[in-house]
Order: C-alpha cells, then sequence, then structure tokens
C-alpha cells in the first residue's frame, strides 16, 4: 500500500507546455508514472512529446480519466488552473508552482475545499511513491519503496531524508512534501493520518520548519493516534528572526512559531526529536528495531 | 515589499481613507515651503524608516515654527536610528515626512493580517495603542479582540459591534471607525497586503478617527502586480538586491562561516548544523532549485565580499540540480576568485560520483566532505585553522 497515489494513478499536466513542466513530465513518465496529456487552451488538439494536449482540464479528464492534476502554470494564472482542476473532477491536485499571491491561494483552496477536491501544495516538491509513481520533481533515484513514510514542509529535506532511510535500507512507502507557503493544501496532520492509517507504513518520518502552526497541530494529533515511531525534525533553530516591521505576526503566532517551541511539542507527544538534519535516518532506524 | 508610512498612506487614501495631509522633506529648506502649503505654522516630523520603535529612538519630533522644523531635519537626515526591530546596525534616515500635530484622546490598535491556521484574514483589534502590543498579547491576551473578516464583503455587523463594544467607542465615532475598518480591509484585499498595522488609530479631541501612523507590507509573491506601491529593494542591502537578480536568496549574518546551499529548508537546517558545530554562519544563501555554473560563481562572489567570512561551507543535495554542474561552479568560482579561506564541500544526490570526480581531479584544495556529519566534522576543523 502507498497513500494518495499508486501506479494506477493517471496524471493530466497543466503547464505541459512550459520548460519546468515538459522537463519534469518527461522525468515522471520516465519513473514510470502515468502521464496522460497536457493541458493549454492556445494548444488544444496538438500534441507535445507524444503527449494529447487538452483545452481545458475538463477535457482531459473526460479523454483520459486523469484523476490526478500536476501544475506547473505560472504564479499569475495558477490558482485559476487549480480551481479549474478541482471543478473538472480531479481528486488530488499537486501544484509545484513557487511565488503565487497569498490572497489568491486563500480563495483558491476555499474553491477547492467546496469542490471536494484535495491539494498538495502549491510551492512544494510533489510526492513519491517508490517503484509505482513520481508525480512532482523529486529526484526519482534516490526513493526505493519501503518502510517509512515521510512528510515535509521544505523539498531538499524531503530529499535528505528520503536519501537517508534508503540508504539504511529502510526505503518509503510515500514520501510526501506539503510546501512552505503560507495558505497551502494538505497538511502535515493530513498526511500523518493518512500514514497512519496505511498498513505498509510501519514509521513516519516528519520535518517541519520555523513559522506557522502546523508541527504544533502534528504534535497533538500524533500524541492522541498514532502509535507507530515517529521521527521529527524542525529547520531554522539558528535562522535570524528577520527584520520584522510590525508587531502583528508575532501576535498571531507568539513564541509558539519558534524551533524551541515546536521541538518541546514534538517531544511532548511523544516524538523522538532528532537534532541534526543528519541523524533522522538512524533514528528512525532505531525506533523500527525497538 | 514593506512600504514607508508616507507610500502607505498614499495607498489608503487612493481608496478613499482619510489621511492626514502631509509633506515628504529631504532638505531643512524644504520646511517653510511644506508648512505654508499645508496651512500649518508648526507640526511633527517623522523619520521615514522601516522600522518599528522610532519614536523611541528619537525618529518623532514635535516642533512649532520653520527655524526649529528645518533645525530637526538638519539632525534627522543622514542620523542611524537602532530600535529593537533594526538590531545593532539600525537603519539610516533619508527622508522625514511633516504632518500636523494630533490632539489625542484616545489611542487604539487596528491591524489586518493572516491566520494561516484560519486560512482567512484576522482583524486584530486592542484600546491599548501606541503600546508594546506584543508584550501585551503575551501578558493580557483578553486586551487584544480578534475578527475573521468575511472576503469580498465589509465586517459583519455583528462585528462592527463587538468591535465598537470591545473598544467603547459609540455614536459617530463609532461609525467613522466602522468605516475606517472597512476601508482598510478593502485595502488589505486590493492590494495584495500580508500585514496592514495601524498603531496608533487615534481618537482626537474632536471624537474623530485619525490613521496617525500605518506599517503595510505587500506580499512578497503579489510584488508583481503591486510594483507600482514602493521599492522592493529599498530594505534590502546592496548584495542582497545583486543576489536575487540571479535568483539567489541571500541574507547576510554575524558569524564567519560562508554558506551556499540549494533549498529553503536545507539551508535553514546548514545554518543549525554549523551552530551545533561551535561556530556561526555569516550568510543565509539558497541558490535555488535550478542554480547554473554562472549563479554559482556569483553566489561564491558575494560570500567572499563579506570581510568576516573565514570558512565556507557548499552543502547540496543534487535533486534536479546535478552535482557534477555545482562542481563545476564551484572549481569555475575558486579558480576565477582565488579565495584566500578553505572550503569544505559536500555533495549528494543526482550525479554525485562525477561531482566529486570533477572536484579531486581540478587540483585546488577544496575540502570533500563525505556526508552532512563529516561536513560539520571538517568544517571546525577548518575554522579552526588546520585541515587546509
Amino acid at each position: 500500500m502507498s497513500i494518495l497515489v499508486n501506479k494506477d494513478t493517471k496524471v493530466v499536466v497543466q503547464g505541459l507546455t512550459g520548460k519546468a513542466g515538459t522537463f519534469h513530465a518527461l522525468q515522471c513518465k520516465a519513473y514510470g508514472t502515468q502521464i496522460v496529456g497536457g493541458v493549454n487552451a492556445k494548444k488544444a488538439g496538438t500534441t507535445h512529446e507524444n503527449l494529447p494536449v487538452f483545452g481545458s482540464v475538463h477535457d482531459a479528464v473526460k479523454n483520459t480519466g486523469a484523476d490526478v492534476s500536476l501544475v506547473f502554470v505560472p504564479p499569475p494564472a495558477a490558482a485559476d488552473a487549480i480551481v479549474e482542476a478541482a471543478d473538472a473532477g480531479v481528486r488530488l491536485i499537486v501544484a509545484i508552482t513557487e511565488g503565487i499571491p497569498v490572497m489568491d491561494m486563500v480563495w483558491a483552496r476555499r474553491e477547492v475545499e467546496r469542490r471536494g477536491a484535495l491539494l498538495l501544495g502549491p510551492n512544494c516538491p510533489g510526492l513519491v511513491t517508490p517503484g509505482e509513481c513520481k508525480i512532482g520533481i523529486a529526484p526519482g533515484f534516490i526513493h526505493k519503496r519501503g518502510r517509512v513514510g515521510i512528510v515535509s514542509r521544505s523539498g531538499t529535506l524531503t530529499y535528505e531524508a528520503v536519501y537517508q532511510t534508503t540508504q539504511l535500507g529502510l526505503g518509503q512507502s510515500t514520501a510526501v512534501g506539503i510546501g512552505g507557503d503560507p495558505v497551502h493544501g494538505l497538511s502535515m496532520v493530513d498526511i500523518i493520518r493518512l500514514f497512519n492509517e496505511d498498513p505498509e507504513t510501519e514509521g513516519i518520518i516528519c520535518i517541519g520548519e520555523i513559522g506557522g502552526p502546523e508541527e504544533q497541530a502534528a504534535a497533538e494529533y500524533v500524541k492522541a493516534n498514532v502509535k507507530k515511531p515517529v521521527v521529527g525534525f524542525i529547520a531554522g533553530a539558528a535562522a535570524p528572526k528577520g527584520k520584522r516591521m510590525g508587531h502583528a505576526g508575532a501576535i498571531v503566532e507568539g513564541r509558539t512559531g519558534t524551533a524551541e517551541y515546536k521541538k518541546s511539542a514534538f517531544r511532548e507527544s511523544g516524538i523522538i526529536v532528532s537534532e541534526t538534519i543528519a541523524g533522522i535516518g538512524e533514528l528512525m532506524a532505531k525506533a523500527l528495531k525497538a | 515589499m514593506k512600504l514607508l508610512e508616507c507610500e502607505a498612506k498614499a495607498v489608503l487614501k487612493s481608496h478613499g481613507l482619510k489621511v492626514p495631509a502631509g509633506a515628504l522633506i529631504s532638505a531643512p529648506q524644504e520646511v517653510e515651503p511644506a508648512l505654508s502649503g499645508l496651512g500649518l505654522s508648526g507640526g511633527v516630523l517623522k523619520a521615514m524608516v522601516f522600522t518599528g520603535g522610532r519614536g523611541k529612538a528619537g525618529g518623532v519630533k514635535l516642533f512649532d515654527g520653520a527655524a526649529a522644523g528645518a533645525a530637526i531635519v538638519k539632525d534627522l537626515i543622514g542620523t542611524t536610528l537602532v530600535t529593537h526591530q533594526t538590531g545593532p546596525a539600525g537603519e539610516v534616515v533619508h527622508k522625514l515626512y511633516l504632518e500636523p500635530k494630533t490632539a489625542i484622546a484616545r489611542e487604539l490598535y487596528a491591524a489586518i493580517l493572516l491566520d494561516r491556521e484560519a486560512n482567512n484574514p484576522v482583524l486584530i483589534l486592542s484600546a491599548e495603542g501606541g503600546m508594546e502590543i506584543e508584550e501585551l498579547a503575551e501578558t493580557h491576551p483578553e486586551k487584544l479582540l480578534r475578527l475573521h473578516l468575511p472576503i469580498g464583503h465589509d465586517m459583519w455587523e455583528f462585528q462592527a459591534n463587538q468591535a465598537i463594544a470591545f473598544l467603547g467607542l459609540s455614536g459617530a465615532t463609532a461609525k467613522e471607525f466602522v468605516a475606517v475598518i472597512n476601508g482598510l480591509w478593502k485595502v488589505y484585499q486590493a492590494e495584495d497586503a500580508s500585514m496592514l498595522e495601524i498603531n496608533p488609530l487615534v481618537i482626537d479631541k474632536e471624537d474623530h478617527v485619525v490613521i496617525l501612523d500605518c506599517k503595510f507590507i505587500v506580499d512578497d509573491n503579489a510584488t508583481y502586480r503591486r510594483a507600482a506601491l514602493g521599492n522592493p529593494d529599498a530594505d534590502k542591502t546592496p548584495a542582497e538586491i545583486e543576489a536575487a537578480k540571479w535568483g539567489l536568496s541571500y541574507i547576510p549574518l554575524d558569524g564567519s562561516v560562508g554558506c551556499l546551499v540549494n533549498g529553503a529548508g536545507l539551508a535553514m537546517a546548514t545554518l543549525d548544523l554549523i551552530v551545533q558545530a561551535g561556530l556561526q554562519p555569516a550568510n543565509f544563501l539558497d541558490v535555488g532549485g535550478s542554480a547554473n555554473e554562472e549563479a554559482v560563481t556569483k553566489a561564491f562572489e558575494i560570500i567572499l565580499t563579506d570581510p568576516k567570512v573565514e570558512v565556507i561551507l557548499v552543502n547540496i543535495f543534487g535533486g534536479i540540480m546535478k552535482c557534477d554542474i555545482i562542481a563545476q561552479g564551484v572549481i569555475g568560482a575558486t579558480k576565477k576568485l582565488a579565495p584566500k579561506v578553505p572550503i569544505v564541500v559536500r555533495l549528494q544526490g543526482t550525479n554525485v560520483e562525477l561531482g566529486q570526480k570533477l572536484l579531486k581531479d581540478s587540483g585546488l584544495t577544496l575540502i570533500s566532505a563525505d556526508g552532512l556529519v563529516d561536513a560539520a566534522e571538517k568544517l571546525s576543523k577548518a575554522a579552526k585553522g588546520g585541515a587546509r
């Protein structure tokens, strides 16, 4: 088993004809993902790299049975593309685009939720179920099918955790990057819940960073529901506070956004905290042996 | 992008909000014509800086008469204001903003910003404006009111009623207050604000609501469509501006370890690693996911312009970015710039063997690290002056 996606997943790519879209769609296809087509209103009816191009996500879904959309559309049109995918009835939207205006995403997320679709990202590396499918921009070759579920807010830190668990022979059930933007779709808790319910996933690695409330929610969820070992890491303990202008950000988050606070929330919930990014894999190996 | 108070107030005014009439001053002789233009004999001069806490730092002065005003301008322009938000480096005053004095009866606090958890902007109000609002939030959270505003609409009437009861406003003042908040909310949405803070929001002695100060941050992701509101580079150092041109995200810090990393998360984790090794980072530098040899060279140049740098750590997890490309960049930059500091390189990921071979065959004295733990150890040795 895996979470969210597997070998039967059919993916339509929004922004297929762009440079990044083309490159990564082909990489995904080479990994074994069923990429069934792309969307570009101006190039409907043509083919691109031997893939059919449709005028809308609705057309693509009707003609290919795609159930997942992968979004590479540039920021000014990305929110629209995300909502279009939800409206066309795909089950999961994976938004890679970085730099979408926040108010656009506040709107788009509501519209996606209203239509019952799931959104991963934006500004995320996507997800990989090793040996079955890769949807996004993660390097496929570092993955190995196995026992650990990985969820992370950061792309490169996802890869570090994947690499370490592969090296140690643990492998991954699915590795998911949820993205670093303030407004995004699937949360850390959503992914942990799926891993917790997945029989193939024996342990969970959860990589957070400073800012935002997500890790605290994850800690509460783990404490109440998860029996599998969870290894956590929080990046940014040494990060500068930043030149803040007003005070209001601190009012919403208070001290709860700091690495120290998040680590202690993890610890209190029974999550094994790795002090460095280098130690995540080994702590998981130890926990799974115990 | 941060806006200066005068820029922020211009935005509010363009959306029909009432703000005090003011004039931007950059030289002492401009005070007299500004006063007569505004029909004033005296006023307040405020340093146009991005930091909060400027009043306490001496950046806000009341005056009577053009001569006194000109003296203040002469004093303040070119000085550096140091506040609890700027750090020791402070912020240089280039311009002042002249406004009429306000007869203050009450100082309130109002801010709108995103509540991530609710996926909705939130209005924060307090009857105790002008104060250390952060401290108030910690010690007396009950003195803050939070209202999630309805997107695309004025605040609900029940919310307006809650707000005016909470702040103890009534009559025409309450009506004026609600109109101001609704105006701010409109601006927040229309101009892609990520934070809009009025501190203080004043009730003057004639019971009118006055937007006395305004802090306005524009969502960096929306700068492409709000570029006209301000200058996105105004609060950045030349090195930060240069870095941004190359798609690099660079933040100068106080330590001695320069670092070059791909990915914001890994860059943060690398700072942590440096600190855990008993050292201090000189910068945060994320080269991004698709940097080429040229960008890596540029990144090196930027790191090396910092005289504090005594050792450099290159930490790359090549996903989409291939390790051999990074290696070529490191080699090219090292040959071109001939840095006198030791360089520790940790490569992992796509084409790692090829990258390591290139480094080894380059004949350069680069310290190759095998993994993160090894990198930290070699870094700490190199910093002590041994390993080269």
